[in-house]
């Protein structure tokens, strides 16, 4: 098989390899976009079900708002986050949940958000939706949907940051993650406007989930769908797509926008999931995410991946791709808890080298991803 | 003024007309990403590298970042206002796109800004602020420190029609001040509407040497063509001196770090090194005694993060160059002389720090000087060597991919022209024969020359 890693390709060319055959042959690249829609229709439906679980709880917390049913919540929540973080692979390439009219992922999953935009913050005891009883006297769905990201794209409302922070409240306790007392939902409690607290803690809840339903639906398979058209597209310019949320995933996103602005600024604030403290949990299912596709592969589920492609055209980077992406994943669990303390600190100390070497296995993985493309005879235009 | 012709490539097409010269859909040159979805203008100039790249991605989470009340649990990031337009620099450049003026009845200004002045120059030569509400107006305040007052907007309709008989109708803004906290301002204020504009190919602009411009210049008209382009000379804080003015709907700005401190300061009240005074007169004491969220608010650090992220965000190549209606219109934009002042081509000089942004062939369309507009787009509000009729050409470069980034048509420099039609018929002054050109033409050609602005 002859290696032709060093061709200027044009996407849309048709390549011709030394055996006469082309990298994408239509025969052995079918199975591996249809195998990919059934993956990620395998991810989005895990990310409901995790969801759905987590509304549970949130519903038994409303109605009695206890410390041990906060902890639940804030268990579901966790629990809730890989399923959804292993699916941003599928984002970047204009797909269901990023569609430039309808994708609702700046309702899902925005960040940074501005907490005083919510709630109550130290400083500011009457600050946010939630305390704004003139400006926003009835809390409904339609209305955080128009607020969110309004005037600004940290002026987040919904999604599972905003749970996440009414959930622990702010983080700044430099060993954990916050502490909100269950009494800031409890009526007379810690905190005023418990009742809209409980409200809105319900209300986004439930956006979410509706908001992951619709995306999972578009990917079901039998049904006139995106997943149905996807599975149409030619085959070069589905695998395009499939690199195009890998790549931007690995580079611009993950290792540029969620590490390298955290680690520059070294500001507890530019952490994924501040509140919480679970960012090294969400950095990891990213990286999973992008492993998964390659190998095309959800949970227990395996089928035809990239790779199988790849192995055809060039085993050696095939071999080289997979090292990378198990690189990336070992980097990023060496890292210290949690990620904001990780940061802190001079040049050289453990936690920070630790981030920067994850940062650049990443960088390492998203350039060998762009080789792939190449091999497989598409240029990927990573911006 | 002198116009260089370029030896162009001549292509044959089934149109007949003159192809593109060769690279003229790389309108940053080397800088140039390809992308045509929301987010055209958010990206990374295409020959950033390493780390270089890494600290744009750190400059983009800044200019998103919303600034919050101090004191605050994140204290490199507070100090908001005490008066402000806006929490963040994303919010006016949403996408790093354009503004708008108000659309629905409700609608407050928000990535629409007034700056106001009274009569008489300052130290510098700038404008003076009022002396009870400074020089631009602020909506919006924190807790317990009340807001300027707001901005009612008004519209007159103006009919017109086309040379063949096609009429059509523009909208004229009318702007009052309301709601105005510490009483009348002066009796002879002035006020002047800006629109946030497009942040692409910012560090390009800079690029031009000083030298391009001079060039271009033609203060006294010699050349006879009835367009007198001219410098604004305005005062750089940093080095205290006079220098050539490029940023800013007059030219009033020398530099993007002054730019950009500038608007952290007015829009956001975010103080830096270059200006460490908040934005609240005497006549505020509740804004004076608000808290501060440090001296400066702004580290000199994240100034040059956010100031490096606004020099290296690309310019969205050019899409549909060869078709022949686009190059029809691209023939009638130099026949109509539209590209006497929206100059399409320039070499950028050596920039040390800059690498990426030298030595490129860019096609921004501006020449960055200051024109007679005519009376009905005045704003009658001085600015350094602005009259209060010149503007400065803005750039043309991605005004064909601001529907999709912004979701709105609305240009100049108040946002009234509600499409790049109404934008062309707008022009007066000295570009009067240009829109006069453009009214007389047939239909096709018309829209011909809009599909041609739509391809940059």
């Amino acid at each position: 098989m002859k290696k032709h890693g060093w061709m200027a390709l044009v996407a849309g060319a048709l390549v011709s390899t030394g055996c006469g055959e082309e990298p994408l042959e239509e025969a052995r690249a079918r199975p591996v976009v249809e195998r990919y829609a059934a993956l990620v229709n395998e991810n989005y439906t895990d990310a409901v079900e995790k969801a759905r679980a987590l509304q549970t709880a949130v519903n038994v917390f409303v109605a009695d708002p206890t410390e041990a049913k906060l902890a639940a919540a804030r268990n579901a929540w966790l629990a809730a986050r890989p399923a959804y973080g292993q699916s941003e692979s599928f984002r970047f390439y204009g797909g269901p949940i990023d569609d430039e009219d309808t994708g609702p992922e700046g309702r899902i999953n925005a960040w940074p958000l501005d907490e005083a935009y919510i709630d109550a913050v130290e400083g500011s005891p009457t600050a946010g939706i939630i305390n704004a009883t003139d400006s926003y006297a009835q809390l409904d769905e339609e209305l955080l949907k128009s607020l969110n990201e309004r005037d600004g794209e940290t002026n987040i409302a919904t999604g599972y940051h905003a749970i996440e922070f009414l959930l622990w409240g702010q983080d700044r306790s430099e060993t954990g993650p916050g502490n909100r007392p269950a009494s800031d939902f409890v009526d007379g409690g810690t905190a005023p406007n418990a009742a809209r607290r409980r409200t809105y803690l319900k209300l986004a809840t439930d956006l979410l989930v509706k908001d992951l339903e619709s995306v999972r639906a578009q990917w079901t398979p039998g049904s006139d769908n995106y997943a149905k058209q996807f599975i149409a597209l030619d085959a070069e310019e589905a695998v395009q797509r499939i690199l195009t949320g890998m790549g931007s995933l690995s580079g611009a996103e993950l290792s540029g926008e969620r590490m390298t602005v955290a680690y520059d600024n070294k500001d507890q604030e530019d952490e994924h999931s501040c509140f919480s403290d679970s960012t090294l949990a969400d950095l990891y299912a990213n990286a999973v995410g992008i492993q998964n596709v390659y190998l095309g592969r959800y949970g227990g589920q395996d089928g035809a991946g990239l790779d199988e492609l790849v192995a055809q055209v060039d085993p050696a980077l095939d071999k080289k791709m997979k090292e990378q992406l198990q690189a990336s994943l070992d980097a990023i669990q060496a890292i210290p808890g949690p990620f904001d303390q990780a940061i802190l600190g001079a040049e050289n100390s453990p936690g920070r080298q630790k981030v920067k070497a994850a940062v650049e296995a990443l960088k390492t993985q998203t350039e060998t991803l762009v080789d792939v493309a190449t091999a497989l005879g598409i240029e990927l235009n990573l911006e | 003024m002198r116009r260089t012709i370029s030896l162009l490539l001549l292509l044959a097409c089934a149109c007949g007309e003159e192809g593109p010269e060769p690279g003229e859909e790389l309108s940053g040159g080397e800088t140039t990403v390809h992308d045509t979805t929301r987010n055209a203008f958010t990206l990374a100039a295409r020959n950033l590298q390493g780390e270089r790249r890494d600290a744009f991605f750190v400059g983009n989470a800044l200019f998103n970042r919303n600034w919050v009340t101090a004191p605050s649990s994140t204290e490199g990031l507070d100090g908001l206002g005490p008066t402000f337009n806006a929490p963040s620099c994303a919010a006016c450049h949403f996408k790093d796109g354009r503004g708008k003026p108000p659309t629905e009845p409700d609608e407050k200004p928000l990535s629409l800004l007034f700056r106001l002045s009274i009569p008489g120059q300052d130290a510098h030569g700038g404008p003076v602020g009022d002396a009870t509400y400074g020089g631009q107006l602020q909506p919006q305040s924190i807790l317990g420190v009340p807001a300027e007052g707001h901005v009612a907007l008004s519209h007159t309709p103006r009919e017109g029609s086309y040379g063949d008989g096609t009429a059509y109708t523009l909208e004229e803004p009318h702007y009052t001040l309301v709601d105005l906290a510490f009483g009348p301002a002066h009796p002879e204020l002035m006020m002047s509407p800006r629109v946030a504009p497009a942040m692409v190919g910012l560090g390009l602009l800079e690029a031009i040497p000083d030298s391009a411009l001079e060039a271009l210049a033609d203060p006294d008209d010699k050349n006879g063509d009835g367009i007198s382009g001219r410098i604004n000379h305005v005062w750089d804080v940093e080095h205290g001196e006079v220098r050539v003015g490029r940023f800013g709907w007059k030219a009033n700005q020398p530099s993007l770090r002054q730019q950009n401190a500038g608007a952290f300061r007015g829009d956001i009240g975010i103080t830096s090194d270059l200006f460490p005074e908040e934005e609240c007169t005497a006549a505020q004491q509740v804004c004076r005694e608000a808290p501060s969220g440090g001296v400066p608010e702004l580290e000199a650090q994240k100034l040059e993060q956010v100031t490096f992220y606004t020099r290296m965000l690309a310019v969205p190549a050019r899409r549909n160059v060869d078709e022949p209606e686009v190059l029809r219109g691209r023939r009638l934009f130099r026949e109509l002389d539209c590209a006497v002042c929206h100059v399409p081509r320039y070499e950028t000089g050596t920039l040390e720090d800059a690498p990426e942004l030298s030595k490129q062939v860019i096609f921004p369309y501006t020449d960055l000087l200051l024109h007679d507009m005519g009376p009905e787009l005045a704003d009658d509000r001085p600015d350094y060597e602005a009259t209060g009729r010149e503007w400065r050409t803005p750039p043309l470069w991605g005004i064909g991919l601001v529907e999709t980034v912004n979701r709105h048509t609305r240009f100049l420099h108040d946002g009234r022209a509600r499409s790049l039609e109404e934008a062309i018929l707008w022009h007066g002054g000295e570009a009067e024969r240009s829109r006069e050109r453009f009214r007389n033409l047939s239909a096709t050609d018309r829209a011909a020359l809009l599909r041609f602005l739509e391809s940059l």
